[in-house]
This record gives C-alpha cells, structure tokens and sequence, in this order.
C-alpha cells in the first residue's frame, strides 16, 4: 500500500462528481418532465427560463463523468458501458434531444409544440436511463475476468425498471421543488401541490427498494444488519428529510423545499454507497481491481486539484448571476 | 444474415466522429478570427469590426452548440464499442481525456458566456479576454485530443504489461513525435475552413450589395490571411507527409499508391488501385517525383505496400483517393486565394461577380477537405488501433452483437439527421438575415444572457415573417 491510497482520492472525486451531476442535471431533468403537465404555454416559458442559463454547465459534469472514470476506474467504463449499451444509447439521443429542444424551441413558431415533446421526451428517456443504470449496479454484472460477458437486455429487469421510474420521480421533485425556489403566482402553486405528490411517490420508492434490493441481495442485508449501527443514522436522516419538507410545503416556504430535496438525495446517495462499499462492478470486482495505474491517477491527480476549485468557482458565480424569481416574460423574449 | 459488429462499430464511429468534426474544425478557426476581430475593434474603436464581430459571434454560437450535442456521444462511443481498446489504453487516454474536459471544456463554457453576452456588460477589455479564453480553449481541446489521436498514431512513452498499457514517460507520450505536425497540420486546416466560410458568406452578401462596407472588410481581411496560411498548409503537410514516412511508412505507400519498393519512385497522379491483384491500372505518373518529395533525392527508397503482409496493409483505395482530394482541394485554396490577393492588390477585389462566386462556392469544399486528410491518417493507420500495439479487429467490444451496432447505428443516423437538418436549416436562416439584421437592435435590451443559441434572434419557422424582425 502506498502512503497516500490514491484510489480512495479518486473514489470521493468521482463520487462528488457523479453527485454534483445527479442534484444539477437532476433538477433541469425534472423541470423537462413536468412540461407537458404546466398550466399553460406561458407557465412553460417561465420554466425553462429558470434552468436555461445553467443546464450546459450541469450536464459538463457528466462528460467529466465519463472521462473521469476512464481515468481513474478503466473497469467501470469498460463494463457498465457495454453491459449497459442500449441504455446508453437511449440516454444520448434522450440528451441530445432535449439539449437542442432549449434552443430550438424559443426559435420556432408553428413547430414549437414538437420541440416541447422533445424536451419532455429527451428528459423522461435520460432520467428512466439514468435510474435504470443505479439499479444495473446495485444488481451487478456478470463477468469474466475483466470483460463482461452478460447480454445486451440484461441490465432491463423488473428491478432497474422499479430504479428507472424512482429517478423520475425522483427528478420531478427535484424539479417541482426548484420551480417552487424560482416562480411565484400560479405557476408556484402549482409547483407546491406536485411537490407533495411527488414526494409521497419517492417516499413509496424509497420504501420499495429499501425492502427489495436486501431481499434480493445477500451482501446488502448482510451490510444493514451487520455489526455497524451507525449506519442507521442515515434512514432515520431521510426520514426526517422528508418530514421537513413536507412541513416546508404546508408552511409554504421556498427555499426550504428545495434544500430539504437535496437533503434526501444526499442520504440516498450516502445509502446506496453503503450498500455497495467497496464493490465497484458487483458482484466481484471492488473500487481496487477496477482502478487505473497509480501513475496515472497520480498524473490526473495534479491538475484536478488545481483545476477543480475554478470550476467550482465559475459554477457558484453563474448561479449567483442567475439568481432570484424569473417572471414570465423575462429571459427568452 | 451475419452482422459484422466489429464492421458496423467502425461504420457508427467513422460516421458520429466525421460529423462531430466538421463542427470543432470551423469553430477553432472561428473563434481566433473573432478574437482578432475583438482585438481590432479595441484598439482602432472602429465599429466595423464590432458589427462583424458580432454578426459571427452567432454563427459561432449555434456552430458551438452542435459540436456540443454531438461531442457529448463521442465521450461513451469508447466505451460501448471499444471496450477492449479502451479499457487497455485507460492509463494513457483517461488522463489526455480527462484533462481535456478541465482544461478546456470549462475555459470555454465559462468565456463563452460572457462573449456572447456580456458585449454591454462587461467592460470592452474583459470582452475581449473572454474572446481570447475562448480560443485558447479550442486549441487547448485540440491539443489534447490530437495528442491522443496522435499516440494512436505514434505510440511512445509507454509500455504494454499483461495486455494493458502502462505510461513509462508522460511528456514522451504526450508529446509522441507525430504531435506536433499533425496540431498545426490541423490548426492550419481550421483557419482554412473559417477563413473560406468567412470570405464565402462576405462574397455572397457583396453579390446582392447587402451591407457591403463590413463585407468588403471581412472579404479583405480573410483574402490576406487566406493567401498567407494556404501555402504555409502545404509546406505543413509536407512536413506531415514526411513524419509519417518515417514512423508509418504503410500509410505512406498506400497513399502514394506504391505496390512495389522502388528507387526512384513515380509519384502517381491518377491511378485505380487493386488491392486483390496488388498493383494499380490506369496509371498516370511523374518519374521519381515521390522519391524526390519524400527522400528529397530523385534516386531515394520509397517502400511498397508489398513489403508488408497483406493482413498489416491499410485500406489502398480509400487512403490513396482521400489523399488525392485533400491535396486537390488544398492546391484550388492556394489558387483561389493567390487570385483572391493579387486582385486586392490591384484594388479590383470586389468588382468581378466571378470571383465574388468563386468564393461562394467554395465555402464547402474545406470541409470535405478535412474529412478527407482524417480519413487518410485513420483509415491509413488500419488495421491498427494503436499502430503496432493492438488492431481495430482487437479493441472492439467483445459481448457487443451484430444487432446492437446495427440498432445503435441506425439511431444516432435518424437522431443525427433530424437535429442537424433542423440546425442547418436554421443556420442558412441566419445568414439569410445576415448582419443587417442586427443592426439598431442593442442586446442590452433582451435581458439577461441565456444560452448560446439564445444568442440568436432570427426566428427558426417564421417564413412569412421579415427577415430578421424580433417579435
């Protein structure tokens, strides 16, 4: 073992990515699956005007994403992308889709409704693909050696559908719940009432896959009901996430909403953590067998620790520049 | 019927990466002249340079947007399909490719912004920084994917253990010896490109007198530029050439057209190569011109493709026609833009119709020219991933079946052509408008900046609407 274990660095950067991508994209992802369902075309304008100015930074983190874990995780790239390739395919042209709907749609007149069904379409295919690929993990792969030799529909079982719509609605919280932040009138509203809906659906999830995913794994029931009873803290941590926001929603708040959202991410991400560490391509390979040459972690290691802070910095001000209620008629003209 | 994945892999990958390029190719280009563009309007304040700054700040911007879109596939393309190849070569190219989206990706998303709007909000210095971030990020980005593509190419710096590639010598990978042509081989093509476009689109708005005091300056400026940097690409690729004489000489042979080691070798002009009965029909060449070019002594060795086994032999006829209209396109760019200087010279520039067409329709042949010389230096390094270390046959991904590369195939075909139709067909909208459009209609009044399309107030389906009107 080296003096500094390089890859457990490497496990937090990319850990801090893959978040950082799934709270930014996440909210944005979710603004584009309540569109079709907005009160009318102004209310639509206004919401995407709110997450206009800061997709294309958002979605950044997933390229570094990708990059990253070639760099650091050779194994995870090299097995969850082929395992996973209609997947991903979806995920792209979902992507893809609802990238250019944002600049198209302010453009078009007689076609704009095409470009609302994009974005909607682009958003809800992206999320169900993200969601679908949290539960491929969770069920693992199968492999030989350092290759995956599964089939091309295997990721695509009950489970990852069950993970699929979770992360949808999921999203959609995320969504309602910055929109709650960002607008105000009708349109806010409306934003608070599909907030509660939305979170008694995660909630409904969050309590599905907390009994499936150990009864369907040995590993993950061994992890809870091992010996390590602090780990307890982080339901009960969600748990009272969600009592807050719903408190917040009652009590009309909003800021609160959003922030107690993120709260909810953040013990599920910690959740999922726990019942994976250390595997990084279940059920055989952990975060070790699946790292880079520490040459090269090392190598990478040095400009990402000069490099990131700026583009945290340059991240915190364009959000501070954007900040505030957008109003309808604002922004796009 | 048996699907070939390894076939259809290399047919998805030729087809998203040739479409992905012909995007960053214009748009590195692009954005040094409106850096320099920028940079003249700040020193003379004369507002013909921030008229024309402005006006191809949005093509920039919508040209940027899909090279976007279209990168984002080229980041898992890898992965899927090229499992094998990239999970061996991870050591090297996760942290090229890592860097690359660091260093560069968020240099010019952070600039951009303020570029495209920050004109009337930021004072003029900080503008003109945000310009030069901007292009310096496009170079930094083609630094690191060309030293990628170069490594592929001219691999050094490392060594193979248990089929996986370790990194023996950063800078000597990284800077493997067929960078360097090949960067400014490539940066040189992206001035090329921008400048042709640039003097097209002038050309074309000085044919129907439309505004013709920014238009003659642009026509000028790129006139200048063009005559200048179109020869210099020729003494580039020379160079290029003969880096690649010296570490893929196959590449080389299947460019000349060269079955048989020769002294004194021909250099074929036109000639149709058989790969199956290993010789060439029709031929027509000049006597011991590729000797002379290539060794720089009439009498100089030039090796033939049957030196190697058939099974280490490149594609002959791909490499050996993509190279003939790459040389063809770069010798009409040097004539074109030779007449295009004497004609200023003499003050006569805008006068002939002809030439003011000329210009016009060359606007897209740059890009089937930078098509072509990629299609050279990667069909040429067939059948090798990495030259020498690993074959395309080896890197692909192994569960991947015929069936999914033919869907995936199919999809990012249909995906692709309707985004870009829609793209294209905006972007012609654009010029349409053209820089009049602009003009009495500050930005400061649209609100806050947005996104880089938003950049862009030309109405995308309005047909029956005038041209350039803001509703």
């Amino acid at each position: 073992m080296e003096l500094i274990d390089l890859t457990l660095i490497w496990i937090g950067i990319i850990g801090l990515g893959v978040f950082m991508y799934v709270l930014m994209d996440g909210f944005d992802l979710g603004v584009g699956i309540l569109f079709p369902f907005a009160p009318d075309e102004e209310a639509r304008d206004t919401m995407m005007n709110t997450v206009a100015p800061v997709w294309d930074g958002n979605e950044t983190w997933l390229i570094l994403g990708g990059a990253g874990l070639l760099a650091a995780f050779p194994l995870v790239y090299a097995v969850f992308l082929p395992a996973l390739y209609i997947g991903v395919f979806l995920l792209l042209a979902g992507l893809i889709f609802r990238g250019v709907a944002f600049e198209f749609r302010f453009k078009a007149n007689r076609s704009k409704y095409l470009w609302n069904w994009s974005f909607f379409g682009g958003s809800l295919v992206a999320s169900f693909a993200q969601g679908a690929v949290v539960g491929a993990y969770i069920q693992g792969f199968e492999v030989d050696g350092f290759t995956y030799v599964g089939g091309p529909l295997d990721w695509l079982t009950p489970f990852t559908v069950m993970t699929g719509l979770a992360l949808v609605c999921g999203y959609t919280l995320l969504g309602a719940t910055w929109l709650i932040l960002k607008t105000e009138g009708a349109l806010q509203t409306w934003a608070y009432s599909v907030a509660r809906w939305m979170l008694g659906a995660v909630m409904l999830f969050f309590a599905i896959i907390s009994i499936w995913t150990p009864l369907a794994e040995a590993r993950v029931l061994d992890r809870w009901l091992g010996n390590i009873e602090w780990l307890w803290i982080f339901p009960l941590v969600t748990l009272g996430a969600a009592a807050w926001l719903w408190q917040a929603i009652e009590k009309r708040r909003e800021g609160i909403p959003f922030i107690a959202t993120l709260t909810l991410f953040i013990t599920f991400y910690a959740g999922l953590l726990i019942s994976m560490w250390p595997l990084a391509v279940p059920p055989e390979h952990t975060f070790w067998d699946a790292a880079s040459a520490p040459e090269s972690q090392l190598f990478l290691l040095l400009g990402v620790l000069f490099i990131t802070p700026v583009i945290l910095g340059y991240t915190a001000w364009t959000y501070w520049v954007f900040r505030g209620k957008v109003r309808a008629g604002e922004g796009y003209h | 019927m048996e699907l070939d994945p390894l076939l259809l892999s290399r047919i998805q990958f030729a087809f998203v990466v040739s479409f992905h390029a012909l995007f960053p190719v214009f748009t590195i280009g692009l954005a040094a002249y409106i850096a320099t563009l920028e940079g003249l309007f700040y020193r003379t304040e004369n507002p013909v340079y921030a008229r024309l700054s402005r006006f191809w700040t949005r093509i920039f911007a919508v040209i940027f947007g899909m090279g976007v879109v279209s990168g984002i596939v080229m980041a898992f393309q890898f992965g899927t399909n090229w499992s094998a190849f990239s999970y061996a070569s991870a050591n090297f190219l996760g942290p090229v490719l890592s860097y690359e989206v660091v260093t560069a990706f968020f240099l010019e998303a952070t600039f951009l912004g303020v570029l495209l709007f920050g004109r009337d909000k930021v004072p003029k210095g900080v503008h003109l920084f945000a310009a030069c971030m901007v292009a310096l990020g496009t170079f930094i980005s083609s630094f690191w994917i060309l030293s990628a593509n170069s490594w592929m190419q001219t691999p050094a710096g490392i060594e193979m253990r248990d089929g996986l590639i370790y990194v023996t010598s950063w800078s000597e990978a990284i800077f493997n010896p067929s960078l360097w042509p090949r960067f400014f081989h490539m940066a040189l093509a992206s001035f090329l490109t921008a400048g042709f476009v640039v003097a097209g689109v002038s050309a074309w708005y000085l044919l129907r007198g439309r505004a013709p005091e920014i238009n003659r300056k642009a026509l000028g400026m790129t006139v200048v530029l063009l005559a200048f940097i179109a020869p210099a690409q020729l003494v580039v690729g020379d160079l290029h050439g003969l880096n690649t004489f010296e570490h893929q000489p196959e590449k080389v042979a299947a460019m000349e057209g060269a079955w048989e080691t020769k002294q004194g070798a021909p250099l074929i002009l036109f000639a149709i190569p058989s790969a199956a009965n290993e010789r060439n029909y029709l031929e027509i060449a000049i006597p011991n011109a590729a000797s002379l070019i290539l060794t720089h002594d009439l009498q100089g060795e030039v090796p033939g493709l049957k030196e190697w086994a058939p099974e280490d032999r490149p594609p002959v006829g791909w490499v050996f026609w993509s190279f003939r209209v790459m040389v063809a396109i770069g010798l009409l760019m040097i004539a074109v833009a030779a007449v295009g200087l004497v004609q200023r010279l003499r003050g006569r520039l805008f006068d002939s119709p002809r030439l003011l067409r000329v210009f016009t329709w060359m606007i897209p042949l740059p890009f089937v020219a930078v098509l072509a010389g990629w299609f050279v230096t990667d069909i040429g390094r067939q059948p090798w991933v990495i030259h020498g270390i690993m074959r395309t046959s080896e890197a692909v991904t192994p569960s991947l079946t015929g069936w999914m590369a033919l869907f995936s195939l199919i999809g990012f075909i249909a995906v692709y052509a309707v985004i870009f139709a829609a793209g294209l067909y905006y972007l012609v909208r654009l010029i349409q408008a053209g820089p009049e459009a602009l003009e009495g209609t500050p930005e400061a009044s649209e609100g806050r900046p947005k996104r880089p399309f938003s950049a862009v107030d030309t109405s995308f389906d309005d047909g029956a609407a005038p041209e350039g009107v803001r509703r």
